[in-house]
């Protein structure tokens, strides 16, 4: 390592350099108050319960515990009448089919047991990804508390038939009369459906179909329209790119669906070449945390560098402003022209002109990195036919409303306008998964089925069709929007029929459907050409650079989050305690505030002795619309510029807990995710945050990361030995000797059978989470709730750590200087408003000489001849010696019974969540140490069904959860003592390194050394 | 309460007994008058194999119930019918287009291989019917004898040995009388004397601290043992045998009738459960089967069921498959049944039955008993850890032909420079290959 790099995890860590040190000598981080207790001889005396009497009621529930063990519970087994061909109980099936609720679109494979999906996984076959929610939408189908159960009217319940019945006459009527009725969905992107939209309108001619997408990309399908005549939004092939310059476009999080695993196949250091990202934006996004080069820019800032950008490529002269980061954008500009078609321009600001200007860039360097053929169709949301609508809306002007699957009381700015406008229409019709605040005030609550339930097809671009298909029976009497469309057009084809011969005679030509069924997908070829027409950028740019110019007071930049996104799934108890990438935050949102800003105005996040944080409250007002949210202070947030997440403080029908956050879409105007003129006020009131980032404190550990650049890993060879982990000397027999050559434990002999280890790639890995959420499903980890994860009981096998990093002094050079070393964490503090950041996966390393298991006196953690370190539930005594004794803090206490628990009541507090748990593996009790098994339940079934079959086992057949999870390549797993896996020649890569070698605790889990390309020659 | 029954069975098989010499005698001159027992026998194996998955005699099954067919139709119809049906109506005969139109075009194969003397065996068989009373009397014997010899031979036994220790001990006070005569003593004749004795043996071990710390010491030693002992069977259910819904006996289906254990527990090859078979699987065979043999008897929760409650116990089936006797239709109306699950294992140890069936070769016979000789089944294992362990110790199973384990076989047994490794050495007895 060539550079001198201090890694930091908080702000804290920062303001209050004693802070490290005291994190790291509390292990437990709260005491037990006995103290306290025994000390108050007043409350001892008045006390009712006596010594004696303390002593007869153990005495009695120990004898009631011990009766009540001798008699075994009477267990039934129930077979099926008629098995099913295809189900064998206890063996998995899986079945191709994609999701699409709205917002998240996924080509995706599903485990099912038994009948019951309990895995969702991206399929890779048809190049698809998975996101955290994504994956965690297999929870919601559970979601007995929010789901619609039957069809109701006026809060009655009533039959299909009655409501096909009563609601068909109701059209009629409204036919008759002429008066419009809206069709308001959101986006779909499936064909078949669109067809079947187009005969209902055909049949209800006053029946318009109009698209409202709540976190809306609406600017960039008008732009396109404008442009290539087609809405759609462009792809990206950011694997070919060599320049990638984006204005706050989070691409690696929900910008267009995300371009995570394009993005980091163009990054493969091995092959000496790495695309150049640069990104200016404003608050720190996934996609910011992973560039070469971050760039902080307010908004307004990054418009005006937009045009500038613009400017200097064409050499046009549209007026704009100077901007703080004018000598980055010349650069920029240089860059990209000597990248030519390899580079490529991304905006996130959904401004129609941003977009334009984006776009005409991109063909002034006759990018082809931007595809403006092969389009995608997951944002078909129109906000200006939106708006008409509710004006007509209020205006009494529309007679009927049929909804599906939107929430606009909830999600819309004017949601008051809309709630009054609801009132005046004769016929609303609310077609639903979930309950929600629009379902509640419809006339009539439709019931659909979850897309887990549905056929149905999809085409999230171009050339891959995707298939739909149910893999589970229906939960509640629920009936797909397709099936009830078609039965008001009046035609008795069943969905599926429909879906098959549509297939069939306009998709997949002549190709069979059950084998596109069975792929659950098809490529068909793309016949779009886009063809762009001319038209004059700089009114655009123009219109722009004014609307910047005017700009006063705070910024306000809303984003969605890698756990919630849009909100869909606020009742997911996953995706709630899902710790945000950069934040670390889980069961919250927050307004992100620069350092500078938060000091001014007198915002502070002090931390607990407990180690939980604080936060203050502002007053956001923006519009003339108000909300009071928590500061959280964001190193690499712009200066003068806050963020805000959408997507939270969904309440109703939500379980009491899910109920967090504040709802940010009042502020949404315009469906603009930059507002300006925001004020900002400091209000009374301490938010309690539940944030992980500190809480798992490596005791000032942190050369556990390892950062290089390209430069450096093209020209440095590693020293054999250490790699890339400097040497490290201990004292042994009064003689400083390296800490290599000693050795506590005896060595394994590792030659025989399998030998597996995990290659975590710390260059491909974006932070996306997708793997925390997988690990989740496949091993039955508990969900513990906001007030335990602050108090550091969170129960996450495997979560991503955050590092900050900025170049400081060496230690030396600080010796010479005479700065303490508090004071060289002091000296970061300027440098915290632009750091470096690294993600880290952290979980059992699966130490072949385990600290862990040397100090277990029951033998309870072991070590198994495959590498893996097991964990023996039964055996356990609960003392977490083991805890305290590991390195890397990757152990999860059980303090209390987290399943048929009321005080949890999550997931695995009622029957239907309880469908989702992974029956090989075990629910945890109470007083259990857990953590990552390796997922040895995998590893042995992979075994097993090589040894059934009676072959050795294949070449990278051997997977994990969170490596299948994981779309870009990151995690890889498999056995080293098969030279063909993958992983055989990662494990001894140039690249790779153990964490904390020098502690001798010989991994089996091996990193490989971050690389960013710094743009060196 | 087993005297009771002991009592009224002895009683019962008397009775028994007694009506069933009358029966014998008197149904052996009835049949020597009348039936021709070779050609009943003769007929009697034809409609079995030829006839009986369509027909029975008493029923109508998939067929018209064939019971004195004869006196309905001509012989030489029937001939004409039985060897080419088909060709019988497209003769234009009327009846043989009517019984074809009643059985909604339900087509009878025709059975040219059947000779004239073969199809007039049948016919007599479907006319004199079975041979009831020799069976039922030999199914009465054989109870007469099984109740002879099971239930009262164990208490003879135990009476015999109880009265050997009485007379053994009373040999040993005799003689030990005899010795303190000869020494010199006279035996104690009072009470009073015995209790004076036991005093002083007390005041003895009292006085003597050696043995008063040993007896002490294997007071507490028998008593912790016993403690320890019964808390070791806490959770362990060798032996459990609960009630199930129906009286299903594993002995009729796998060990008379030998169907293989994995026809109906066919997911032990591919899963970790070895699967309960579902109703359809039953139907394959009780959709033809809705009776038991004459005779046939199950010991079932203490009592002894018969054709009669047999048959209901068939019922059942059809009741849970929704299957209609009447119509020999399926209706639909499904019940599910609810087995009592007899082999629980706790959550946290993981088991996998394809692994020790279809890659162990393992024989189910080796955890679960004889259970072709078991009519109501039960735990036949403790099924412990200490019981698996103890498997894996010692099993050498037989690995070749797998490839999977022939690398691994062969770099163990050198290593442990043997000739078959056992599973212990294969790595199965880390905690972790059946705990997670």
């Amino acid at each position: 390592m060539a550079s001198d790099k201090k890694y930091w995890q908080s702000v804290e860590e920062l303001t209050n350099s004693s802070f490290v040190e005291t994190l790291s000598k509390n292990e437990f981080v709260k005491e037990i108050a006995t103290d306290e207790f025994l000390g108050d001889k007043e409350t001892l005396s008045t006390s009712s319960t006596t010594r004696r009497d303390f002593l007869k009621y153990v005495g009695f529930t120990t004898a009631a515990a011990t009766l009540a063990a001798c008699e075994g519970p009477v267990v039934k087994s129930i077979p099926y009448v008629v098995k099913p061909n295809d189900i064998i109980a206890g063996v998995a099936d899986w079945y191709a089919t994609s999701m699409a609720d709205g917002y998240d679109f996924a080509n995706i494979l599903v485990k099912t047991r038994e009948g019951r999906p309990i895995q969702i996984m991206p399929n890779k076959d048809a190049n698809a990804t998975t996101s955290a929610r994504v994956q965690a939408a297999v929870l919601s189908l559970y979601d007995e508390k929010l789901r619609l159960k039957e069809p109701s009217k006026g809060g009655k319940n009533i039959s299909w038939s009655d409501a096909d019945k009563e609601i068909g006459a109701a059209l009629l009527k409204l036919k008759d009369s002429n008066s419009p009725v809206v069709l308001l969905t959101g986006t779909m992107a499936s064909p078949s459906t669109d067809k079947i939209i187009q005969e209902f309108i055909v049949q209800y001619p006053n029946v318009k179909h109009i698209i409202y997408d709540a976190v809306s990309e609406s600017a960039t399908t008008d732009a396109m329209m404008m442009i290539y005549g087609k809405r759609a939004l462009p792809n990206y092939h950011l694997d070919k790119a060599k320049t990638i310059v984006s204005f706050g476009a989070d691409f690696l999080g929900d910008f267009h669906g995300g371009f995570e695993k394009q993005y980091v196949a163009g990054r493969r250091p091995e092959t000496g070449s790495m695309s150049y990202h640069i990104q200016f934006e404003s608050n720190m996004s996934l996609t910011g945390a992973n560039a070469d080069k971050r760039i902080v820019a307010k908004p307004s800032d990054q418009i005006f560098a937009l045009v500038n950008l613009f400017n200097t490529i064409t050499g046009s002269n549209i007026p704009s402003k100077a901007t703080p980061v004018d000598a980055q954008v010349k650069q920029m500009a240089s860059e990209l022209k000597k990248a030519g078609s390899k580079g490529v321009v991304l905006t996130g600001i959904n401004d129609k002109n941003a977009q334009l200007v984006a776009l005409a860039i991109n063909k002034a360097l006759n990018s082809e990195i931007i595809d403006v053929n092969n389009t995608l169709n997951i944002r078909q949301g129109n906000d200006s036919e939106v708006a008409q609508f509710v004006i007509d809306l209020k205006a009494g002007k529309i007679g009927g409303l049929i909804t599906y699957n939107v929430n606009p009381l909830y999600s819309l700015t004017n949601s008051a306008d809309f709630a009054e406008g609801l009132k005046k229409v004769s016929l609303s019709v609310a077609l639903s998964t979930e309950n929600n605040e629009t379902v509640d005030a419809s006339n009539y609550v439709l019931p659909t089925s979850h897309f887990l339930e549905s056929w149905g097809d999809t085409q999230f671009n171009e050339v891959t069709y995707g298939l739909m298909q149910p893999t589970i029976q229906l939960l509640f009497k629920t009936r797909q929007l397709q099936d009830t469309l078609l039965t008001w057009s009046g035609n008795t084809t069943k969905y599926y029929d429909y879906l098959k011969a549509f297939a069939t005679n306009t998709i997949l030509g002549g190709s069979s459907w059950n084998t596109a069924l069975h792929n659950g997908f098809f490529i068909k070829e793309n016949t779009s050409v886009a063809i762009a027409s001319e038209i004059s950028i700089v009114d655009a740019a123009m219109q722009l650079s004014t609307l910047a110019k005017k700009v006063s007071g705070f910024e306000l930049n809303l984003y969605t989050m890698t756990g919630l996104g849009d909100g869909k799934q606020a009742n997911n108890p996953w995706l709630q305690e899902f710790p945000d990438p950069i934040t670390r935050t889980s069961w919250d949102n927050y307004l992100t505030m620069s350092m500078a800003d938060a000091k001014e105005l007198g915002f502070s996040n002090p931390v607990k002795d407990n180690g939980a944080i604080d936060g203050d409250y502002a007053k956001v007002s923006v519009n003339g619309k108000e909300v009071i949210v928590p500061v959280m202070i964001q190193p690499g947030q712009a200066k003068g510029s806050v963020g805000l997440a959408l997507g939270f403080g969904r309440t109703f029908g939500l379980k009491e807990e899910m109920q967090v956050g504040v709802n940010a879409y009042p502020l949404y105007k315009n469906s603009n995710n930059i507002q300006f003129g925001v004020t900002i006020e400091k209000v009374s009131g301490t938010h309690k945050f539940a944030c992980t980032q500190v809480q798992k404190t490596i005791a000032g550990r942190h050369d556990i990361l390892k950062v290089a650049s390209l430069k450096e890993y093209k020209t440095v060879e590693p020293k054999d030995h250490h790699g890339w982990n400097k040497p490290s000397y201990v004292s042994y027999d009064h003689n400083e000797v390296e800490a290599n050559t000693i050795d506590l434990w005896d060595e394994h002999n590792r030659e025989l059978g399998h030998h597996f280890n995990l290659s975590i790639d710390l260059t491909s890995c974006t932070g996306c989470g997708a793997c925390i959420v997988a690990c989740h499903a496949e091993n039955n980890v508990p969900v513990v709730g906001k007030n335990e994860v602050r108090v550091g009981r969170d129960m996450h096998w495997l979560r991503i750590d955050r590092y900050y990093s900025s170049e400081v002094e060496t230690r030396e050079e600080a010796k010479e200087k005479g700065l303490s070393r508090g004071d060289t964490y002091k000296a970061l503090e300027t440098e915290a408003e632009n750091p470096e950041v690294t993600f880290q996966p952290m979980m059992c390393q699966h130490c072949n000489h385990a600290p862990c298991e040397t100090v277990c006196p029951v033998a309870a953690t072991t070590h198994g001849r495959q590498g893996q370190n097991q964990m023996t539930y039964n055996r356990c005594v609960g003392t977490r010696y083991c805890a305290n004794n590991c390195p890397y803090r990757v152990r999860r206490f059980n303090w209390f019974n987290y399943a048929n628990n009321n005080e949890f009541d999550f997931y695995m507090n009622n029957e239907y969540g309880k469908m989702v748990l992974n029956p090989d593996v075990v629910v945890r009790s109470r007083g259990v140490m857990e953590k990552c098994s390796m997922c040895i339940q995998m590893t042995q079934a992979t075994i097993l069904k090589a040894k059934k079959e009676g072959r050795a086992v294949n070449t990278d057949e051997f997977e994990t959860a969170c490596s299948s999870a994981c779309t870009t390549g990151a995690l890889v797993f498999g056995d080293v003592n098969n030279k063909q896996d993958k992983v055989s020649a990662l494990a001894k890569d140039k690249r790779a390194y153990n964490v904390l070698d020098y502690l001798q605790t010989k991994p089996n889990v091996v990193y490989q050394v971050k690389i960013k390309n710094t743009n060196e020659a | 309460m087993k005297s009771v029954a002991l009592h009224s069975n002895r009683t019962l098989i008397f009775l028994k007994s007694f009506t069933i010499i009358l029966f014998f005698a008197f149904s052996i001159t009835s049949y020597s008058q009348e039936v021709d027992e070779a050609r009943q026998k003769e007929g009697k194996n034809l409609f079995k194999s030829q006839c009986a998955s369509c027909h029975k005699l008493e029923k109508k099954l998939v067929g018209p119930a064939l019971a004195n067919v004869e006196a309905r139709r001509s012989n030489e119809w029937l001939h004409k019918w039985i060897k080419n049906n088909a060709e019988l109506r497209a003769s234009g005969d009327k009846d043989a287009i009517a019984i074809y139109e009643e059985y909604n075009g339900a087509a009878m194969s025709a059975f040219p291989q059947l000779t004239d003397q073969n199809i007039d065996d049948i016919l007599y068989y479907t006319t004199v019917g079975d041979p009831k009373a020799a069976v039922a009397a030999v199914a009465e014997n054989t109870t007469i004898v099984a109740g002879g010899t099971n239930s009262p031979a164990p208490s003879w036994l135990i009476y015999i040995l109880a009265a050997a220790i009485v007379v053994a001990f009373l040999m040993i006070a005799s003689l030990l009388k005899q010795v303190n005569e000869l020494k010199g003593n006279k035996a104690p004749k009072s009470t009073t004397n015995i209790k004076r004795d036991l005093k002083e043996l007390w005041l003895g071990i009292a006085q003597n601290t050696f043995l008063k710390f040993t007896s002490v010491i294997f007071l507490l030693l028998i008593s912790a043992y016993i403690f320890f002992g019964s808390l070791y069977k806490v959770g362990v259910d060798q032996g459990y045998s609960p009630l199930q819904p129906i009286a299903f006996s594993h002995k009729i289906h796998s060990g008379d009738n030998k169907i293989d254990c994995q026809y109906c527990h066919s997911s032990a090859k591919h899963s970790k459960h070895s699967g309960i078979p579902s109703v359809n699987v039953c139907m394959n065979c009780h959709k033809n089967i809705a009776e038991v043999a004459e005779g046939t008897v199950v010991e079932w929760d203490g009592e002894t069921y018969g054709k009669a409650e047999l048959d209901k116990e068939i019922a059942k089936i059809y009741t849970a498959a929704g299957w209609d006797v009447e119509n020999l239709k399926y209706t639909g109306d499904t019940k599910p049944i609810k087995w009592i699950r007899i082999h629980n294992l706790p959550d946290f140890a993981y088991f996998n039955h394809s692994q020790h069936v279809t890659v162990g070769k393992i024989e189910c016979q080796k955890c679960h008993g004889s259970v072709e000789e078991m009519d109501e089944m039960y735990q036949f294992s403790p099924l412990t850890m200490g019981w698996c362990i103890n498997c894996h110790r010692e099993t050498k199973v037989d690995l070749k032909g797998t490839e999977y384990y022939d690398k691994i076989h062969k770099e163990l047994a050198n290593k442990y420079n043997v000739e078959q490794v056992t599973i212990a050495q294969l790595g199965g007895l880390e905690c972790g290959k059946c705990h997670y």
